[in-house]
């Protein structure tokens, strides 16, 4: 890419170190329970599990069969079971069934409980409750952190975003705070600490106790600077469709743990293909970030090249042909096979992005952002509901409605409620109470419905209380103020000029120039203006919650930063989407920044709005 | 100086000597006679207990506590039953074993802690005897009964009662016995005559000790050692015999020609010494047993014997009690507190008389310094000649640990610190640490104070068994001293002495819990790693919940206040504040403990003011007790999340009926939300599910549960209009959604003529394109082309490019004179087949953008 590069990024630090501390840790941990045993694992912590230690490694340590956990009896012949799961109250619930089970048949067992990544209190309670507390022994895993590729870490915890802003549960808090003291006792300390939003502040908070509990340690840092932003700054940003290749191919193939399966119409053959998405795929590296626009020529462009290189081999003598055979071709082979897969998932894109709705669709999109014509798109959205298009997508276009109009008319908002809930059922009343409660879907409301109500709530509980309160109702009925922080931010470039995408000016290339991401702007800021300062109107829109600490005395550098404070670690507690991820690429490649993007997990919209829905429980 | 070695004596080839440590402070009339005496090792306290066999209650005992100077700490009558023995624990705690087996604890200063009994078989057969003893694992209590069993307790702290296998062939007593630490456990060694044997857990077995005179009958006294590495025993002949414990060889046997048993029999040996020796007392009378090559006979006279006499003597003025430690032993008389012990090999090398040991010329050089004398020059450059003066340095330094009065510490230092001039790249650690062990030693020896601890000790005990210790005596001032001279880090230090000294403060009954709060908080204020919550533990204990509250409010860490308000049944405090600790887990724990603990109304009104405990308790509920969650919202009147609770309850029901009363309680309960829209949704969904039972019933179609839309789709595609228009007609569907439905469901059918009607019917509410292209959707172009003309003309390109007519998409597009559109269709046609076509549009996009 034609990048003037300002200053060289530094280099990112090794995180494969995680992988080995996690490794170790379970090795030990099942070792505690010596002789051969079954292992059950819960569903999604699966590909987790796969890319810290693979089956050969679980059979080394006496792990006999490899069950998935699913609410049903088991089938297991061996005498002790050692369970690997989340700290949920279901399947815990479950594993007493079990162990009640084999009481009520006279058949006795060891059971081990190992949570990953930190056991809860409730999950004893079960235990106890169901009278098994003595019967199961329990252990921590303490896998907090699964590096997803080079500069992406993944806390693997999608239920994050449901439990704590919707469900209002801060179980997760914790966790986030030990995964960031984990990071700072490797990598850190960290000087400077950025931050928005109430669970960033919390998780700040949680982790400066960890750090001056625990031993400090003088090392020189890795990672300067952190910033910490909640999801529920900005929803705007993951509900808009993705258009750059990363992106993309997560919201059409869903990237599980970093690996994607490419289905037969991509392989062009009658098989599945399981590929890693990551730096260490050639391809892929060079054209993830890329505007989908670009794809094709990249990929042509790439089959040319590859071609030259196969041709080099004409006219070699036989001692040339030795060594092409065996330096270049295996590479060159590796370099093809993923050539033709990412063709393949490129031309299977195209067959489903290319055809007039979805350019209407993004066209909507787009107008929406803008705040332009936003009759024709409340008839688009209806149409689009009448239609039964997609069940996801018209609610994906409701909320971006919603959120970019600070909420919907009472008329409009009754109509398309309605109008939903004939197309897809009544099941959704839920849904659209989750919505509302979460302001991702709200009815335009009279300015001081929300102070009559938080001064009610006041009035009932002691002062100290009331600001909580206050928080968390602000929460409940928040407007979300998209309008104002876009113009103030300037987050909607001014249309009607042409935007190349094959050289981005800015970060809005990743939504085809029409949007730059409010996440990405608000760190490109608080980054430029080492702090809050002159953001404060901005603040004050996002529900304020802001913070800005520079620990010690490392201050005081004029200008020039140290490499370790360009290295900026983003932790986002509920998840980013591959855009943002890319967005913040293209802007440290602009600012001589390096981000490792920190997430409690990989979200997209697709996923935020499944996670609204009732109907899985 | 000149008489250091004037308490010498020799023994073997090594020197005793025997310093005092202190005048006893105390004032005993009858001096240790008829006295019950325990003195705690590493220069611990003294108890006393005068006349325990008094028993009337007009006469009790007198218990009392001294510092091993005699400076009195307690002093009671002791009214509990009759003491066998004391003895003190590793954390300086009293343990007096009564008769009856119940062992009583006290502190320091005589304050009651706690008692604990050392089982049934005791209580009724009465302890004969017993012996307090210490071990890696904490302070152990070994008793024998009058049934001549053993019982014993490895440590009081984890209370674990052992009752010891019986001793075959035992009649009556044994002649003697003590307690080893053998293989990490605790066991009996005992003699019955001659015969000596082993008890541990499972076995007894019996054990010979080699090369024990053939005179002895029986062994009537034995002793372990401070590390329970060797064993000696005193046999009715007269003979000392001396081994290890684990009795494979023999390394000493004195005759001693005393044949009465002793009083007390005790080991008295360096840590490093090559040489064993017991110290052995009888009631005037002290002797001091080493290695003996061959017996030579030697006189009971009071003073030293002549050289390689394998024993010398010592006469006692006074009742006198031995104490072992681990590098002498300590004599303890009704007047005088002295240490019996091997010298240092560094203190003989330098004071020994005619030494020329390189610390014996480097002291003597100093002092010759001292005296302005060109001497020193000479003695220096003798030892410098040899290149000793490091090994002269370090020696001084070495024996300046082993003295015990200041002066001669210093004039050794002093020496030590002229020789370093002489040097350079000496390492200064050794001086220096020196310098300031010797100042804490100085300052714990101190008369007041009243812990003789030697260097060797001091380093076995560590600095921080000192400071407990001080903290047990309430020093607090001194402890603080020392932690500050010696740096030890905040948390280990300071803070843990002011931990201490705030948790005594929280007992004195007589403050005010105001006062005591402030003190407390002004002094622990700016400490590291103080923990609040302990000290307001301390304080519940003592019954002060209110001054534990406040000392809870200096508590920083919300998360530590929780458990201990807990206890005091704070719980609404204790929510409050596991909340703001943000830990949820321990938001949970203390709302699962009021749900014990409350009745139910009081526990769902406490949440209520309370939304994260409240939220997180329903997450429990949702997936635990569903009943108890809408109790949850009943109680709140939260009408709202009721209907939501009975909507989500319908789905997990499978009848119909109980599903359409379960929507019924929602709509209700939506009403009285004031949620018209929910209401009235929810009983379109019931009137829904009515009609879709009947469309089942009368015609086999399976809708039920279907959403309204894919209901009519259902009925549509099985031909069943006429219920597809009522439901139409019914759920007021909008035109255009009804429309769209019908065309999707009448194409995907492929019903042409019925498609056919449905357009003709009326006006189309959504255009005709979308007929045109749904028909091109299902490959029908004939069928398409029907609907072209009817497209309004706004889409009549589109239409006619989706059935893939260019000359008539062209017409349409010039009529409109739309250049996009004449683009469009630009972008469609081929050059080879269409140039007529391309041509007119060419013309008529000049025209359209001409104007």
């Amino acid at each position: 890419m034609a990048h003037s590069r300002r200053r060289d990024a530094p280099e990112l630090p090794d995180f494969s170190l995680l992988k080995r501390l996690a490794k170790d840790q379970l090795i030990y941990l099942l070792e505690q329970l010596p002789g051969r045993k079954d292992l059950f694992i819960e569903a999604d912590l699966m590909s987790p599990l796969d890319r810290i230690a693979n089956v050969t490694t679980l059979k080394q340590h006496e792990v006999d069969k490899l069950y998935k956990v699913e609410n049903k009896p088991i089938v297991s012949m061996c005498d002790q079971l050692c369970f690997l799961i989340r700290p949920r109250i279901q399947t815990v619930k479950w594993v007493a069934d079990i162990v009640n089970a084999d009481k009520a048949a006279g058949k006795f067992r060891r059971y081990k409980i190992i949570f990953s990544p930190q056991k809860f209190y409730a999950c004893e309670t079960i235990l106890e409750e169901q009278g098994v507390y003595g019967d199961v022994s329990t252990d921590e895993w303490a896998f907090y952190l699964l590096p997803l590729d080079d500069d992406i870490i993944s806390l693997e915890l999608p239920e994050f975003f449901r439990d704590n802003f919707l469900e209002g549960d801060q179980r997760w808090m914790m966790t986030a705070g030990s995964a960031l003291h984990l990071l700072h006792s490797l990598y850190g300390p960290f000087s400077k600490a950025y931050g928005i939003g109430r669970s960033a502040k919390m998780t700040y908070a949680l982790w400066r106790e960890l750090v001056e509990e625990g031993e400090q340690r003088a090392r020189k840092p890795d990672i300067g600077t952190v910033f910490l932003i909640d999801r529920d700054v900005d929803f705007v940003t993951p509900l808009c469709s993705q258009v750059v290749y990363e992106g993309l191919m997560d919201d059409i193939f869903r990237i599980k743990c970093g690996s994607v399966e490419f289905g037969p119409d991509v392989t062009s053959s009658d098989k599945s293909v399981k590929v890693m998405l990551n730096s260490q795929d050639k391809v892929f590296n060079e054209i993830r970030n890329e505007h989908f626009s670009n794809v094709f020529s990249f990929l042509s462009q790439k089959a040319r090249n590859l071609q030259t290189a196969y041709d080099k081999r004409r006219g070699m003598d036989i001692k040339q042909m030795k060594t092409f055979v065996s330096e270049e071709l295996k590479g060159l082979k590796q370099e093809h096979r993923l050539l033709s897969l990412h063709i393949g998932a490129s031309e299977s894109v195209m067959k489903k992005k290319t055809k007039q709705d979805f350019q209407e669709l993004l066209k909507t999109e787009h107008c929406l952002l803008e705040g332009f014509e936003i009759r024709e798109c409340i008839a688009y959205i209806e149409e689009h509901i009448n239609r039964q298009v997609s069940m996801i997508d018209s609610l994906r276009l409701l909320c971006l409605l919603s959120l970019t109009e600070n909420g919907l008319l009472p008329k409009d908002y009754r109509s398309l409620k309605a109008q939903y809930l004939q197309s897809y059922g009544i099941e959704h009343l839920l849904t659209f109470a989750n919505l509302r409660q979460l302001g991702l879907l709200v009815e335009q409301q009279p300015g001081e419905t929300l102070t009559v109500m938080e001064s009610k709530v006041g009035k009932l509980v002691n002062d100290k209380t009331a600001g909580k309160l206050t928080d968390a109702f602000s929460s409940l009925a928040k407007k979300s103020n998209f309008r104002a922080l876009s113009k103030r931010l300037s987050l909607v470039p001014k249309s009607g000029e042409d935007y190349d995408l094959r050289i981005p000016r800015d970060m809005a290339y990743i939504f085809s120039g029409a949007y730059v991401p409010l996440s990405c702007r608000l760190i490109e800021q608080v980054l430029e203006r080492d702090g809050w300062t002159g953001l404060e109107e901005v603040t004050r829109m996002l529900n304020g919650n802001e913070f800005a600490v520079t620990a010690g005395n490392s201050g005081g550098e004029s200008g020039l930063k140290t490499d370790t404070q360009r290295i900026i670690l983003v932790m986002f507690l509920g998840g980013c989407s591959y855009s943002e991820i890319s967005a913040l690429r293209f802007l440290g490649k602009e600012r001589g920044y390096k981000f490792i993007v920190v997430t409690t997990a990989i979200l997209n919209s697709a996923r935020m709005l499944e996670a609204m829905l009732d109907s899985h429980m | 100086m000149a008489f250091v070695t004037a308490n010498w004596n020799p023994l073997g080839e090594a020197f005793y000597r025997k310093i005092e440590l202190y005048e006893m402070g105390w004032n005993l009339r009858d001096g240790l006679r008829d006295c019950l005496v325990a003195a705690a090792p590493y220069g611990g306290p003294i108890a006393l207990l005068k006349e325990p066999q008094r028993r009337s209650p007009s006469a009790r005992p007198q218990l009392e506590i001294y510092s091993s100077s005699g400076v009195s700490m307690a002093s009671f009558a002791w009214k509990s039953g009759p003491v066998k023995q004391l003895g003190w624990t590793v954390s300086d705690d009293l343990l007096c074993v009564q008769e009856d087996g119940t062992v009583l604890i006290y502190d320091l200063f005589g304050g009651f802690k706690r008692h604990f009994s050392m089982g049934n078989e005791v209580l009724q057969n009465h302890v004969m005897e017993a012996k307090v003893f210490h071990s890696p694992y904490g302070t152990g209590v070994a008793i024998i009964t009058g049934a001549f069993r053993f019982t014993l307790a490895t440590n009081i702290d984890d209370l674990k009662l052992r009752r010891l296998p019986e001793i075959p062939g035992l009649q009556g007593a044994p002649s003697c016995w003590a307690v080893l630490t053998q293989d990490r456990q605790s066991k009996v060694l005992l003699a019955n005559g001659v015969d000596l044997f082993i008890l541990d857990n499972t076995a007894c077995t019996p054990v010979t000790p080699p090369g024990l005179s053939p005179q002895a009958n029986s062994i009537v006294h034995m002793t372990v050692s401070f590390s329970y590495k060797y064993l000696a025993l005193f046999t009715d002949s007269g003979h000392v015999w001396m081994g290890p414990t684990n009795l494979k060889d023999k390394l000493s046997e004195v005759e001693t020609k005393v044949r009465t048993p002793p009083r007390q029999m005790v080991w008295c040996r360096r840590p490093k010494s090559q040489q064993p020796s017991v110290v052995i007392m009888w009631d005037r009378h002290l002797l001091v047993a080493g290695e003996c090559k061959d017996t030579i006979q030697a006189g009971l006279s009071t003073v030293a014997v002549s050289v390689l006499d394998p024993m010398f003597g010592y006469h006692l003025d006074d009742e006198s009690v031995l104490v072992p430690e681990l590098d002498g032993v300590r004599i303890i008389s009704g007047t005088h507190h002295e240490l019996l012990q091997e010298v240092p090999a560094a203190c003989e090398e330098i004071f020994k008389i005619a030494s020329m040991a390189p610390g014996a010329l480097l002291l003597e050089a100093h002092k010759e310094y001292e005296k302005e004398s060109q001497k020193a020059d000479e003695y220096l450059r003798e030892i410098k000649e040899q290149s000793l003066l490091g090994e002269a340095v370090r020696q001084c330094v070495e024996a300046a640990g082993y003295e015990h009065e200041p002066e001669t510490q210093k004039s050794l230092l002093r020496a030590a610190s002229f020789g370093k001039c002489f040097l350079s790249n000496f390492p200064p650690e050794q001086f220096v640490s020196m310098c300031r062990d010797l100042r804490v030693l100085n300052a714990v020896r101190e008369y007041t104070v009243g812990i003789p601890l030697t260097h060797s000790q001091y380093k076995q005990m560590t600095v921080q068994v000192l400071i407990d210790r001080l903290v047990y005596r309430k020093l607090y001032p001194l402890a603080i001293e020392i932690c500050r001279y010696l740096k030890t880090p905040e948390y280990q230090g300071v803070s843990r002495v002011l931990k201490h000294w705030a948790c005594c403060k929280v007992q004195q009954k007589e403050e005010a819990d105001e006062v005591i709060a402030r003190a407390v908080s002004v002094k622990l204020g700016e400490a590291a790693g103080i923990s609040y919550s302990e000290i307001a533990a301390g304080a519940y204990e003592c019954g002060r919940t209110e001054l534990a509250i406040k000392l809870l409010e200096f508590e920083p860490r919300s998360g530590e206040q929780v458990p201990l308000l807990l206890k005091m049944k704070r719980s609404q405090l204790a929510l409050s504040k596991a909340i703001e600790s943000g830990d949820t887990d321990l938001v949970y724990t203390v709302v699962t403990y009021l749900k014990n603990e409350m009745n139910r109304g009081d526990f769902f009104m406490t949440l209520r003011n309370q939304p994260v405990a409240l939220s997180l308790y329903r997450q429990f509920c949702k997936y635990q007790e569903q009943d108890t969650l809408k109790d949850l919202f009943n109680q709140d009147d939260d009408h709202q999340e009721l209907g939501n609770f009975y909507v989500r309850a319908s789905y997990q029901e499978g009848k119909l009926e109980a599903r359409l009363s379960l929507l019924q309680s929602a709509v209700d309960e939506y009403n009285k939300a004031k949620n018209e829209f929910a209401a009235k949704a929810t009983e379109e969904e019931m009137r829904l599910l009515r009609f879709q039972r009947r469309v089942e019933e009368e015609k086999g179609e399976r809708v039920l549960g279907y959403s309204l839309q894919d209901t009519m789709h259902c009925l549509l595609a099985a031909g069943l209009h006429k219920q597809a228009e009522q439901l139409y007609k019914d759920f007021r569907v909008p035109d255009k959604r009804y429309w769209w439905l019908k065309l999707s469901a009448l194409a995907e059918k492929e019903d042409w003529d019925e498609l056919e009607k449905f357009a003709k019917s009326k006006k189309s509410p959504i255009g005709y394109l979308p007929f045109v292209e749904v028909c091109v959707k299902h490959h029908n172009k004939y069928e398409a082309k029907k609907y072209v003309s009817k497209v309004n003309p706004e889409q009549k390109v589109k239409a006619h490019l989706a059935v893939g007519e260019l000359e008539g998409a062209a017409e349409a597009a010039i009529e409109r004179r739309s250049e996009p559109e004449i683009s469009l269709v630009l972008s469609r046609c081929s050059p080879a087949t269409d140039s007529a076509i391309l041509d007119r549009l060419n013309r008529a996009r000049a025209t359209a953008t001409k104007k």
